[in-house]
This record gives C-alpha cells, sequence and structure tokens, in this order.
C-alpha cells in the first residue's frame, strides 16, 4: 500500500513534530534518482532543525550549483529535532538524505556549512547518526568525504579531528576541483590518504588531518606546520571576484512547512565597507562586491515567479551601503505592488529616503525603528569603530516619530575592550533621550495609539578571530552580569523608564561561545565527551546544559579562562593565524591599536585603510575614492541605522 | 468571479497538515500565475475557502477550495497552469465557477465519504463485514468526546448516512459539517471497543473519498459533491 519512498515509517512520522521536516519532495526539490549520469552523490548539510537549515541562503546557492552539474546529485540533510533523534537512535535508523531518502553513509561527500559555534555538538550528532565515525583519522573510503566550511572554518581548529577538509571561502569557486579530483582518485584506485593530500593542494582547502600543532608549556602554540613538504603553511580563503556573473538560485527549494526565511532572498552585495572593529563578517568577506542591479531586478522576478513566495527581502551586511539601493527599491515596491508581494527591508540607515521607502511597504504603526549603536557612549562607539553618532540616532528618531512610528528598537553590546561604567550608563541615557525626542517633535494632540516604546537590548561581547579586537580578553560570566544589573539600574533611574524596556542575554552560553571562538585542537576531546554526555542543540536555551558543559571541560583539564579571559600578547601564534582571510595581521594590529587610542578608521568607500584585501583587486579596492578633504564632512555625516 | 478548486492528495504530502497545505496553494496559485484576488493593505492575502481540513496521515480524491480571481483563460487552462504548480501527489481534478449565491466551501460541507484499510502487517478484524453490519446496526452508538471545557457523551448513530464493508476494507459515509463533524477515528474507535480491541489509529490508511454538500429542500436530504453546484466556464 506505501507506493512511495520514505526512510521512515508511517508509524514513526505519525508520531514526530512536524513530519514534513523529513519527507522532502518539496517544490523545486532536485531529484535525479533515475538519472544515468548521476556519479557524485554530495550531501549538503547545515546541523540544526530544518526550519532553519532551510533558511540559509548560502545552501541554497551551492545547491543549486551542484544539482547544474550533470555527475552530481546534490541533496539536504538537517539535524534530525530531538524526539526524532531519540527514535533513530533506539532503532538504528542511519541518518538520510531528504531527496532520495537514501543513507547518508553512502554517500561521496557530506559537506556541512558551519554558521555558530553552538552547533558543534550538532555535528557530531549527524556524523554519529550517519554511521560515520566521528575522527578524521579513523575514516575509509567506505564513508564519505566530511568537508567544513562556512563562518566558523575561519578557526576550524576546535572541530580540527572531525573533518576530513575545510573549504575555506565561499563555496561557488573550487568545489568543481575537488569533485573531479576524487573521481580521479576512485578511478586510480587511490587511497584516501593520498586524495585527502592532494586535495589539501587544492586552493582553499584545509586538509587538518595533514597539520601538525605543538604547545608552548603555557597552553599557547609553538609552532603548526603541514607534515609533508608540498603542503601549503598557508591556505588562503576562495573568493568570487565577479558576484554578478556567478551561481544563483532562481528555483530555491520552497518547504511546505513555515521556516524561518519564508521568502525569497536576495543578495545585493557581499562583504562591508564599514570596520565595525568587534565583527568577524566585515571582515572576512573583504573586500565589497556590489551585484549589478538589472542583475538582481532579473532575479527578484523570476525568483518569484518560481517560488510563489509572498515576501522578498534583501541580504547584505549594510543595506544602505549599496550604491544601487534607491534604484533596486523603487523597481521592487513598483513590481511588488502589481504582484501583492510584500517587501521586507533589514539593516537600512534611518534617514528620510529610508523612511520613505518604510511608510510604503510596511505599516508604520505596527513596525518599528532598528538602530544598533552597539555601545552606549560616543567614546566606546570610537574604540569599536562604529560610524553612528547619537546625533545621527536622534536626527533620524525625531524624523520617524514625525512620520508616525513610535517604537525603537536598539541594540548594544556589554563587555566591549575598554568599558567603563559611563559607558554602560549611556545605553539607557540614550534610550532616554530618544523617548524624551519623541515627547518634544510630537505634540500632544497627535500623539495617538500606542505611546512610544524604546526596547534596549545587549548582548555580551565576544572576541572572534580575524577582527582586531581578537586580542581582548573576554569578561567573566560574573562581570557581564554585573554589567547587566548597571544598565538595568540606569534605566531605572531615567525620567521616561517606563518608557523603556530592557532586554539582556544569557551569559552562560556566551562564554562557551567565548571559548569555541578562540580555541584550540584540546578542545575537540572535550566537545566530543560532551556530545556522548547527551547534549546537541546547544543553540537552543532549553537543550543547552551549562554544567554539562563546564564540567566536561574540567575534565579534559581545561580552562575556559585560558581562552576567554586570558590578556594575549602581541606575538601570540593564535590557531587561525595559519589562514589568510584577506586582511593581514598587520592590519587587525594597527586596528586594535587604534582601537586603544579611540581612534577611528573611515570606511573603505571614502579611504582605504590598506587591509590587505586589494590583493584579489576587485569591488571597492579598485574603486576611485573622493578627494580627502571631502572624505572628512562626508564621513561625519555618515551613520547607519540597522545591523 | 468566484471558482471552487477540487484536488486529490496521495504519497507522502499525507504527512502534510492543512494550515500547511494552505500556504502550499497561496504559493502554488502565485507559481501558476492565476490573477488571483488580494485583500487590500499592507499585507495583502489571497481571497481563499477551504473546504474541511483533512487530518495528517489521510489521502483523499476530494479535497476542495475557493478562490477569487480577477480574469481567467477558461477552466481547462486553470486546471493545466494549476498543475503545472503542484508536487507529486498533489494532482487538481477539477475546477467550477461559483455562481452570487453560492456559499463558500467551507460553510457549504455538509457530509464527506471515507475508505478505511487496513495498512501491511496490521490485522483486519475477523469477519469483517459481519461485525461492521452488526455495529452499525446497533440503535445508538455512544462515544466520549473529549472537549477542552467538558467530557460529552454523544450519539454518533444520527450522522452515519452510509456504511459498507468488504473482508479487508469499509467505507462510510457521514456527517462533515460544522456542527456535527464526525471523524472517521472517532467511530473506528467505538468500532474497536465493539469488537473488544484496542484501537492503533496508525493500523488504517484513511482516504477521503468526496466531500458533498447538501441541496435538499424541506429537511429532505440530499447530497452532491461540492463541484456539483458551479459550472464549467
Ligand atoms: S584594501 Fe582598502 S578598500 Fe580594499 S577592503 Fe581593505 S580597506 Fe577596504
Amino acid at each position: 500500500m506505501r507506493d512511495y519512498k520514505l526512510a521512515l515509517s508511517d508509524e514513526i512520522l505519525m508520531q514526530v513534530e512536524k513530519p514534513a521536516r523529513y519527507i522532502g519532495n518539496e517544490v523545486n526539490a532536485v531529484n535525479k534518482a533515475n538519472d544515468p549520469n548521476v556519479d557524485i552523490r554530495f550531501a549538503m548539510c547545515f546541523p540544526d532543525v530544518y526550519e532553519i537549515g532551510m533558511s540559509h541562503l548560502g545552501i541554497q546557492i551551492l545547491y543549486d550549483m551542484f544539482n547544474q552539474w550533470e555527475d552530481v546529485w546534490c541533496e539536504r540533510v538537517y539535524s534530525p529535532w530531538v524526539d526524532l533523534d531519540k527514535i533513530m537512535r533506539e532503532k538504528n535508523i542511519p541518518l538520510f538524505a531528504l531527496e532520495s531518502q537514501d543513507p547518508i553513509k553512502d554517500f561521496d561527500f557530506l559537506g556541512i556549512t558551519i554558521q555558530y559555534e553552538m552547533c558543534y555538538t550538532n555535528i557530531l550528532q549527524v556524523l554519529d547518526l550517519a554511521g560515520i565515525p566521528l575522527r578524521t583519522k579513523s575514516r575509509t573510503w567506505e564513508h564519505p568525504i566530511v568537508v567544513g566550511g562556512g563562518p566558523c572554518v575561519y578557526n576550524p581548529e576546535p572541530i580540527a579531528d572531525f573533518f576530513d577538509i575545510f573549504y575555506i571561502g565561499e563555496g561557488e569557486t573550487r568545489f568543481r576541483e575537488l569533485i573531479d579530483l576524487y573521481k580521479e582518485a576512485k578511478a586510480n584506485g587511490d587511497s584516501r590518504e593520498s586524495f585527502l593530500r592532494k586535495a589539501a593542494q587544492i586552493p582553499g582547502m584545509y586538509v587538518p588531518g595533514l597539520y601538525e600543532v605543538t604547545y608552548k608549556e603555557d597552553g599557547t602554540i609553538a609552532s603548526f606546520e603541514p607534515i609533508f613538504e608540498e603542503l601549503p603553511r598557508t591556505i588562503h580563503k576562495e573568493m568570487v571576484t565577479d558576484v554578478s556573473n556567478t551561481y544563483y538560485p532562481m528555483k530555491p527549494v520552497v518547504p511546505f512547512i513555515k521556516v524561518t526565511q519564508d521568502r525569497v532572498v536576495l543578495e545585493i552585495q557581499r562583504g562591508c565597507i564599514r570596520g565595525c572593529r568587534f565583527c568577524q563578517a566585515g571582515q572576512l568577506y573583504r573586500p565589497v562586491r556590489e551585484r549589478d542591479v538589472e542583475v538582481l531586478k532579473k532575479y527578484a522576478v523570476e525568483m518569484l515567479k518560481n517560488t510563489g513566495h509572498e515576501e522578498i527581502s534583501l541580504s547584505s551586511l549594510s543595506s544602505s551601503d549599496y550604491s544601487q539601493l534607491e534604484e533596486l527599491v523603487n523597481f521592487l515596491i513598483d513590481e511588488c505592488k502589481a504582484t501583492s508581494t510584500n517587501i521586507s527591508l533589514p539593516s537600512l540607515r534611518i534617514d528620510a529616503f529610508s523612511l520613505d521607502v518604510m511608510s510604503k511597504v510596511q505599516d508604520v504603526k505596527k513596525s518599528s525603528l532598528t538602530f544598533a549603536p552597539e555601545a552606549g557612549s560616543q567614546r566606546l562607539r570610537n574604540v569599536i569603530n562604529k560610524g553612528l553618532t547619537e546625533e545621527v540616532i536622534l536626527q533620524g528618531s525625531a524624523l520617524a516619530f514625525k512620520g508616525g512610528w513610535s517604537r525603537v528598537k536598539l541594540y548594544f553590546m556589554l563587555g566591549l575592550p575598554t568599558e567603563t561604567e559611563e559607558d554602560i550608563r549611556g545605553i539607557a541615557e540614550l534610550s532616554n533621550k530618544i523617548a524624551s525626542t519623541y515627547f518634544e517633535v510630537v505634540p500632544k494632540e497627535e500623539r495617538k495609539g500606542a505611546p512610544v516604546q524604546i526596547v534596549a537590548s545587549t548582548s555580551f561581547f565576544i572576541p572572534k578571530p580575524f577582527t582586531p579586537f581578537q586580542w581582548a580578553r573576554m569578561n567573566t560570566k560574573e562581570e557581564f552580569i554585573e554589567k547587566a544589573y548597571i544598565t538595568r539600574r540606569a534605566v531605572m533611574e531615567q525620567l521616561n523608564q517606563k518608557r523603556i524596556k530592557y532586554n539582556w542575554h544569557e551569559a552562560d552560553v556566551s562564554i562557551i561561545e567565548g571559548v569555541l571562538a578562540r580555541g584550540d585542537r584540546k578542545l575537540a576531546d572535550a566537545i566530543e565527551m560532551i556530545y556522548k554526555k547527551g547534549c546537541i542543540f546547544d543553540s537552543w536555551t532549553e537543550y543547552y546544559k551549562n554544567d554539562v558543559w563546564l564540567e566536561s571541560l574540567a575534565e579534559c583539564g581545561l580552562d575556559p579562562a585560558f581562552y576567554t579571559t586570558r590578556e594575549r600578547s602581541l606575538d601570540e601564534i593564535f590557531p587561525w593565524d595559519f589562514l589568510d582571510c584577506g586582511v593581514t595581521k598587520e592590519f587587525l594590529m594597527r586596528e586594535w591599536k587604534k582601537a586603544l587610542n579611540e581612534e577611528v578608521s573611515l570606511n573603505c568607500k571614502t579611504q582605504c585603510q590598506g587591509c590587505g584585501a586589494n590583493k584579489y583587486g576587485v569591488g571597492i579596492c579598485t574603486v576611485d575614492r573622493t578627494a580627502k578633504c571631502e572624505v572628512v564632512t562626508e564621513s561625519s555625516n555618515e551613520a547607519e541605522g540597522g545591523n | 468571479m468566484r471558482v471552487r478548486i477540487k484536488f486529490s492528495k496521495h504519497g507522502v504530502v499525507k504527512f502534510i497538515g492543512h494550515l500547511d497545505i494552505m500556504r502550499y496553494f497561496q504559493k502554488a496559485i502565485r507559481r501558476a500565475g492565476i490573477d488571483v484576488t488580494y485583500t487590500t493593505g499592507f499585507s495583502p492575502h489571497q481571497v481563499m475557502s477551504f473546504a474541511a481540513p483533512l487530518g495528517v496521515g489521510h489521502y483523499s480524491n476530494g479535497e476542495y477550495l475557493d478562490i477569487e480571481v480577477n480574469s481567467h483563460n477558461g477552466r481547462q487552462d486553470m486546471i493545466d497552469r494549476l498543475n503545472g504548480a503542484m508536487v507529486p501527489g498533489i494532482v487538481i481534478e477539477n475546477i467550477v465557477a461559483l455562481g452570487d449565491n453560492a456559499g463558500n466551501a467551507m460553510a457549504s460541507v455538509a457530509a464527506a465519504g471515507y475508505t478505511l484499510e487496513w495498512k501491511d502487517g496490521y490485522e483486519v478484524p475477523s469477519n469483517l463485514e459481519e461485525v461492521v453490519f452488526e455495529f452499525f446496526g446497533q440503535e445508538c452508538i455512544m462515544v466520549t468526546k473529549q472537549t477542552k471545557k467538558s467530557t460529552l457523551e454523544l450519539d454518533l448513530k444520527p450522522g452515519i448516512y452510509e456504511i459498507e464493508a468488504t473482508a479487508d476494507s469499509i467505507y462510510m459515509l457521514v456527517d462533515a459539517s460544522s456542527s456535527g463533524n464526525i471523524k472517521p477515528t472517532l467511530l473506528l474507535e467505538a468500532f474497536y471497543s465493539f469488537v473488544g480491541k484496542e484501537f492503533d489509529p496508525l493500523a488504517i490508511q484513511i482516504t477521503r473519498e468526496e466531500t458533498y454538500t447538501d441541496i435538499g429542500k424541506n429537511g429532505k436530504r440530499e447530497l452532491v459533491p461540492l463541484d456539483a453546484v458551479g459550472e464549467d466556464f
């Protein structure tokens, strides 16, 4: 009677939450089951639940790229949710891919995108459920080649033992070479080791098993060396040079169930000109490369038609910096009006243009303004190089309040380098000033509907590799909590305190994220132990078990403070120093020193800061810049709302 | 113009729940390029009415939804366009134009016919034909229904319009109106307790064969499929 192929029985599917997570068959899913040309089976994994994984643009791009190749069938796999995880273990059901429902273990490649540190135990869950040995050294040709990618591979060391290869950089460029090498190795009957050794010579490929680390007595790194002479000592990131002329999924998969990103996503540019010193993405994806506006218009129309989505959103680190934004947005407004499509516009600088656009695409009364000053005082904003001034925020708010908005969201960080109590109190004071601005600019008789509301949220600052703050000391949990209390007290002292709502994040998980972010290979045993004690879905508050993390780190003889609060000297060899993400260590160090001196750096558009990324010879680095004298006035007017 | 779409649902899509099927159709209608009517305002949505929600795990040969269109190129064109936008397992079976007086799909539902078949590996109660005959021959069929506030004692008998059985399947035509809807599983539960066995909902594959509306007059029931009240266009 069952005339379809599913890895899970009806009984199991009827028993688990949201069975649609596991049945595939979505609109635009690629099925090459009976295609004789398929030679390579590639499983693409986002190690989190379906709704999160399906919302990720990067996977959709690569899925589309792989499936354009005749000899490759790329399928998707996500972390089974905790209910199914339990059943699969009890009944020994191997993890399967959504399209074919075949076991992952029989695939040629398992690609895992690693977007945040707290998914590391889920990587082990995926490997384990698939029946793939957790460590690279225990794998044979019986097992897929496990490839990691995504932002976390810019410090892959804590999870180095679990991967055969890390692909450093943007996925569009080197997979073809890797797959051809694999086919050749298989045809020649080469060993897996010999394949990996050759793979390590393809640009961007880091084969962690072929590198050795030695440590000094204090636990820091003494040396990091390849074990074969022909292997590169530095692995350079891969990058798409022409973003208007590359792979983009015209027919993204449309999930049956509601996922986080239930819309067409238009990536308008890669990279960011701003250079905020805490931001890793801002350094990793340099230089900024814009997509041609005509190409984007075509994509938008085509993708809306192919998916039937009712909404489109723009994606980039700082959309306001896209030079053709006005043209693109006006086009979308017309197009979307004709097709009853919603537009969502994240990370826009608040100014007359964006307010005008926003009032056209959303209900002003229901929406809110977003500012991300990140720090409470101008002094600290200079330290972090966040070019958003109080004046700009207040002007933007005033403009918005006059336009009918009455809700403002503010994002800050606590625990930034050099932070003082005064900076922290600045968070409350700024929130108060925004509320006052409302009462100043909106006359009493016009204050209809919901009264003004300011929501200030703080997260805890976690220093990340390849940022000027990679040398920074992270705060302890106690310091974080104390700072959150100071913020709360300061908010309560404000005149408009009733109009301000303050939210702060958990501190526990930030500490662990801090450990993993700047961690080294010594952490692998602890991560495995934590997984084996039953931890998965650590990024989900309800499943995060802080005590298991702390106790396991201790059992492995590791002190979180070594990774978080320790002061790092300028000449320390970092675990990620063998990678080249485009910006030089000298540049980062220069920026770190400038930060401590409270000096700002101008953005790439106004003045090149010589970060090193101009070696790619593309994007913003090749653009003529305005004359020096104009630079100063221009930059003082610049500010951005979102992001 | 309002149109009524009839579709069937088989295969893996049986695991897609009612709300997700609604979302699926909203997107499918857009993909198909149907000139559908939207509400006005900041988040416009399609004017859409589904007949009766189908349980997760059930198949169907007779699902219905109404939409409103501004323009069209005829019935067959609309069927073809929509079928071009479907996933395997969902097939557009028919589309009819509704008159101004026709009620919407949801309000029109009066009854539904279901086939119940035992899945591979599950035991069919012995002498099914006879036992079913006996069970439905009862004066009344009492069940307890758990609602949010209380437990209700309910007689299902008046809502059962037709019943047939073979050696390994049952067909039943039952009330599916909003006031008296009988879920086939509720009836099966009563049946199993009648034969003194534990009911396992996973044992049986339920297929909704058709959804009916009542066009009878003066309290006389006259059931016709939901698309019988519309016309070709
Ligand atoms: S080289 Fe200059 S322009 Fe290019 S990314 Fe670096 S700072 Fe920006």
